[in-house]
């Protein structure tokens, strides 16, 4: 069972076989070559992206698209931020409420599940992990529909609020399997069964003994939630509009023009994603605790 | 079990807020969905039956042309995919295992296009995979393989007349996750002790060996977690396709995308529940056995 701050841990010995020997010098060789080539590989689209951008949008020449720009221009990028700025901070709010309400959220049910639990328990958590992996088209349909009900009985409920609400409720299983690994491994039983000998009502125990260490797996679940917050098309698609609706809905209207102007197309592509980048240069070993919670196992 | 009700009462206190928002939002609208799919519905001016409803709006879609065509490219693009990214990420991770010198550049390389979104990675790869080919016209790659004097590589792509042009959507995708199952894969590496190698290298293994005898046959655990998830993504995958090929691309048309045209340009909301609950069915034909298998190891590890 990998736990929420397991990250990927350094080898232990260094090296394999004689270091100085000609064969496994090869060995070494081809084997940086092959990582360097595969890195370029996965640079490739970074590339196009950072070149393209810093074009003037006369620039179209199809010949000249892999070469670097004649001459540097800031139109692309300025003409994208006039587009996607509000959407942007849309999203922001958006990814920012959906982090910490899910985190909130997770703790419970993670606690809970991991140290507190109640007949069925199990049951209930293998359930909510089917929540988990179900393709969301198979609730978008009546989802909608409930949606814009509730948006008819209270005219606040719209975009960015109704993702909010819709994100933070499709986050609670990943959160909850996040916390409640975190807590299995991080929190020793012995510890809890102390505080309630002690008179500690299971609200003290959560307060007093487990929140205070819960930091890591608050981070880890954070990360993750505003990650695929601000990365979700699917629900924005169906749940908002151009004007109110977050900076993957903006970006797809962006690029998916009759003439498109490449210079701006792919700065918005950078600025839509400098967020979530910005979060992965940060914290990444966070960011691969999430991802390795996903796997369940 | 804990002794009395007193004891664990507050803990499902605690997740019941959850439980009735997982049950209302996941299964309550599922149950939602299947029974909108069961409808019978009629054209309004015709007044023909368009749904004949019950189990007949099932074999209505699932023999539809248009829905086979969609099943074969989530085939073709599931196949691709599926192999592309576990062999992608199994050779990065053999690469990386044993600690190269700048193994954390590599690692975050590697990895960073999970970090962007399906929509911003489908933006950059509608234009390399451009189908405008030749000399003046080509952008993307197809005018990379023109510079590389490669000519001939290029191509159409997704959209190209083949039945299997579904393979090329796999590309972004393979792009995007190949670097998680990297991770995986090495966090699995690293957890085999180092004494396993050494005892098979004193045995005379050669280095192929010990990776096929001694360090695979340990990370079929984690290959099996790995295609549970990355198919599951598959069968969902939707932003990328909607993204490259536009809304309502037939030639790139997968279940997914498909229940969008039926929603939105065909106006048919009880065809589009049924593909989705079809769509729901195998994905968890996949997943619950899964669940099922995960949740009975970790019992008895208990």
């Amino acid at each position: 069972m990998t736990t929420a701050t397991d990250v990927i841990p350094p080898v232990t010995t260094t090296g394999h076989g004689a270091p100085g020997s000609r064969g496994s010098r090869r060995v070494r060789g081809i084997r940086y070559a092959l990582l360097i080539l595969f890195a370029a590989l996965v640079l490739m689209p970074l590339y196009v992206l950072v070149v393209t951008s810093l074009k003037p949008s006369s620039d179209v020449d199809p010949s000249s698209a892999w070469g670097l720009p004649h001459a540097l221009s800031a139109e692309g990028w300025r003409s994208a931020w006039d587009t996607l700025a509000p959407p942007l901070w849309r999203s922001v709010v958006l990814a920012v409420s959906v982090a910490v309400l899910s985190a909130i959220l997770g703790a419970m049910n993670g606690f809970v599940f991991a140290k507190w639990r109640f007949p069925g328990s199990h049951i209930v958590f293998t359930a909510f992990l089917f929540g988990m992996f179900i393709p969301y088209q198979a609730v978008m349909i009546p989802l909608q529909g409930m949606m814009i009900g509730v948006e008819s009985q209270l005219p606040w409920f719209t975009g960015i609020v109704k993702l909010i609400v819709v994100h933070t409720i499709f986050g609670i299983p990943i959160c909850a399997l996040i916390f409640r690994n975190y807590y299995a491994t991080a929190v020793p039983t012995e510890i809890l069964e102390a505080a309630r000998v002690d008179g500690a009502g299971m609200l003290r125990v959560f307060w007093s003994v487990v929140l205070p260490v819960s930091a890591p797996a608050f981070v880890v679940t954070m990360i993750w939630q505003f990650t695929s917050a601000w990365n979700d098309f699917l629900f924005a698609l169906f749940l908002t509009t151009r004007q109110n609706g977050p900076v993957t809905y903006a970006l797809n209207e962006l690029a998916g023009g009759q003439n498109p102007d490449y210079p701006s197309i792919m700065a918005g592509v950078l600025i839509a994603s400098l967020p979530t980048l910005l979060v992965y240069i940060a914290l990444g070993r966070y960011f691969i605790g999430g991802l390795m919670s996903g796997s369940v196992k | 079990m804990r002794n009395g009700v007193k004891t664990w009462l507050p803990g499902l206190l605690l997740v019941s807020p959850s439980i009735v928002l997982v049950g209302v939002f996941v299964y309550g609208l599922i149950g939602r969905n299947v029974y909108t799919s069961l409808n019978v519905t009629r054209n309004i001016v015709t007044d023909k039956i368009v749904n004949p409803g019950g189990y007949r709006n099932y074999t209505k879609l699932l023999g539809s042309d248009d829905y086979q065509h969609a099943l074969w490219n989530l085939l073709v693009l599931t196949v691709v995919f599926l192999i592309g990214t576990m062999v992608m990420g199994l050779l990065w991770s053999v690469l990386l295992e044993k600690g190269a010198r700048g193994e954390g550049f590599f690692r975050s390389v590697y990895l960073f296009p999970m970090a962007v979104s399906f929509i911003a990675g489908g933006v950059v790869w509608r234009w390399l995979l451009s189908p405008a080919q030749g000399e003046g016209q080509a952008l993307g790659l197809n005018q990379l393989f023109i510079k590389l004097h490669l000519d001939g590589l290029q191509n159409q792509w997704w959209s190209s007349p083949s039945a299997f042009s579904m393979a090329a959507m796999a590309m972004p995708a393979i792009w995007q996750l190949s670097g998680y199952i990297m991770a995986l894969f090495l966090a699995g590496f690293r957890g085999i002790s180092d004494d396993q190698r050494e005892a098979a290298r004193i045995d005379g293994a050669s280095e192929w060996k010990i990776y096929r005898h001694v360090l695979f046959p340990q990370l079929s655990p984690i290959a099996l977690s790995a295609l549970i998830i990355l198919g599951h993504m598959s069968m969902k995958m939707f932003d990328l396709i909607y993204s490259i090929a536009g809304p309502n691309s037939y030639k790139a048309m997968v279940p997914a995308t498909l229940m969008w045209t039926q929603m939105f340009a065909s106006n048919d909301k009880v065809a589009a529940a049924v593909n989705a609950t079809i769509l729901l069915v195998i994905v968890a034909v996949v997943v619950v056995p899964y669940l099922i298998y995960t949740n009975r190891t970790e019992q008895e590890g208990r």
